[in-house]
């Protein structure tokens, strides 16, 4: 048998899989981005730069701008919880290490639309928290705790720092034990060994947890549908809207490409991120 | 005074997990509540579940939802596993990499518009098929993932002493890679299945209208926008418990599933 038949065998099926029906239909979306909208909500064939016009309308800014906040806000407080979560995995005994790990994922593999109405229940008037609060004679009336941004980055966070914990915990688990015990032996109090040595070993893992989440949650759809106030939340439920309700295709796909350029661009600064790491690693 | 900060690291730790688990906790101890209220306990009741398995809409959708995961994971497993051995024995490359990525972070909603743009297009009927068709994509992508890391590390040495023996390239791929390769397989399959069962927008927007191809996912999204109900909570807890129970079994065939 022959190198390349041998290739076709192993690499066709699936690659050609993803080619027709992953990159054809985003090249395709991507050529609908440029066409005008037909009167009965089909395409029309003309070329425009219109939907890319309309994009940046104040209207559909402000809701790019808000997606970006709640995308940013999440980021932030994943990392912030994930960190010393992760920190403290791997000061936990090495045969306990994988089970700590499995139990911060296994969430992840439950259905997205259950782990988000668990907090409808949770935040809710009459839900745990606000029913905790009241009895504790904390709260007289119940807060509004649902149906708002704030709502929205609790189920993001609660989402997605499971990836961010892996993620960190990798880059911690790289890190060379010599360089803490040097900078130890040389007299740096804790603090000062944790943000002069061990925080910027793993400004890689930070980043790719970090990009992950605002990745995931700038385009989510389900978490501001079901948590957040208002039709129009972030930039997933516009883009919902323009394909099922407003049928407008051409400017649906428009949106979609920008989230597809901000998702490339995060994704290249981190790689590079990663690639400079690896060679200051190399260097030493 | 590092004592002190090992001690807030590891009450962080565990204030960590609650955070995760209360949430599902108090969805699943809901779903035995008798009242028909969704948030107060007033007693233990299986009614809700006895309710559950005696809807037909609910049944329609758990079977369209086997049925979908079934095929796609068996497809998905077949060529994601072909295509990891290829990546891994010859054709490493960052531009694959990218291709075999990008299925896991594209966001749900643009793949989701994408095939349906796609599918409607070729003037195709949309059903079952069409979600069937849509789930490889992304299942194909996590098989990769978790039988790469399986490929890296065993010892490709085994395989040269195979062919040195005279087996024949088949053989060697089905008495040596396979048999070594099968837990990270059978690990993603099982990843795969437990996806495919979960995914709510990709299959919302390839499943066409009517009531004849709607998953579970699609069920629990009807319902949950109808208001909190005890039905939802059953339903929650058996799917819940169904991942678990595929992931805990997949975590058991390969120990490094989960150490990409």
């Amino acid at each position: 048998m022959t190198n390349r038949l041998k290739s076709v065998i192993l690499l066709g099926p699936g690659l050609g899989w993803l080619a027709l029906l992953m990159v054809v239909p985003c090249g395709l979306i991507f050529t609908y981005a440029f066409f005008e909208r037909g009167i009965y909500g089909g395409i029309d064939h003309v070329f425009t730069f219109e939907n890319f016009v309309r994009a940046t309308d104040p209207l559909y800014l402000g809701i790019f701008l808000r997606s970006a906040k709640i995308a940013f806000l999440t980021t932030i407080i994943a990392i912030l919880i994930a960190y010393p979560a992760a920190y403290a995995i791997t000061l936990a005994p090495r045969r306990w290490q994988t089970g700590l790990l499995i139990l911060v994922i296994l969430p992840f593999w439950s259905n997205y639309l259950i782990r988000t109405y668990a907090w409808i229940v949770m935040l809710n008037r009459e839900g745990l928290i606000n029913n905790t609060l009241q009895g504790a004679g904390l709260i007289d009336e119940p807060l509004s705790l649902l149906y708002n941004n704030f709502a929205v980055i609790v189920g993001l966070v609660y989402n997605y720092t499971p990836f961010v914990v892996l993620a960190i915990y990798s880059s911690l688990n790289r890190i060379n034990v010599e360089t803490i015990e040097a900078s130890e032996d040389l007299g740096a109090p804790a603090w000062t060994t944790f943000h002069r040595v061990i925080l910027p070993q793993t400004v890689p893992g930070i980043a790719a947890g970090g990009v992950f989440v605002f990745v995931l949650s700038i385009g989510n759809f389900i978490t501001p549908d079901l948590l957040g106030g208002g039709r129009l939340q972030m930039v997933g439920n516009l883009i919902y809207d323009q394909f099922l309700s407003a049928r407008d295709w051409p400017f649906g796909a428009t949106l979609s490409m920008f989230l597809i350029a901000i998702m490339m661009g995060l994704l290249f600064a981190q790689a590079v991120l990663a690639n400079r790491a690896a060679g200051q690693r190399g260097q030493d | 005074m590092r004592d002190r900060s090992n001690m807030g690291l590891k009450l962080h730790l565990v204030l960590f997990y609650t955070f995760l688990y209360v949430p599902i906790l108090v969805l699943m101890a809901l779903s035995f509540n008798r009242a028909g209220l969704p948030t107060v306990w007033t007693g233990f009741s299986l009614e809700w579940y006895g309710k559950l398995f005696t809807a037909d809409p609910i049944l329609l959708a758990a079977r369209n939802t086997l049925i979908v995961a079934l095929i796609s994971t068996v497809l998905a497993t077949i060529f994601g596993t072909l295509l990891a051995v290829g990546v891994e024995t010859r054709h490493n490359s960052s531009v694959l990499d990218a291709v075999l990525f990008a299925p896991m972070i594209i966001p749900d909603i643009v793949l989701a518009i994408a095939l349906l743009s796609f599918f409607t297009l070729l003037n195709m009927t949309l059903g079952l098929h069409s979600i069937i068709l849509s789930h490889v994509v992304f299942n194909i992508a996590f098989v990769v993932a978790v039988v790469r890391t399986r490929m890296r590390n065993f010892d490709h040495s085994i395989l040269e002493a195979s062919a040195d023996l005279g087996a024949s390239e088949f053989t060697t791929f089905r008495r040596i890679l396979l048999p070594a390769i099968a837990p990270g397989v059978i690990a993603g399959a099982l990843l795969s299945f437990t996806l495919s069962v979960d995914e709510f927008i990709i299959a919302f927007f390839t499943a066409g209208a009517g009531q004849s191809s709607t998953t579970l996912p699609m069920q629990i999204y009807a319902m949950i926008r109808f208001g909190v109900t005890p039905e939802i909570n059953a339903m929650a807890t058996i799917v819940m418990f169904v991942s678990f129970t595929l992931v805990f079994f997949a975590q058991r065939t390969d120990k490094e599933v989960f150490s990409r």
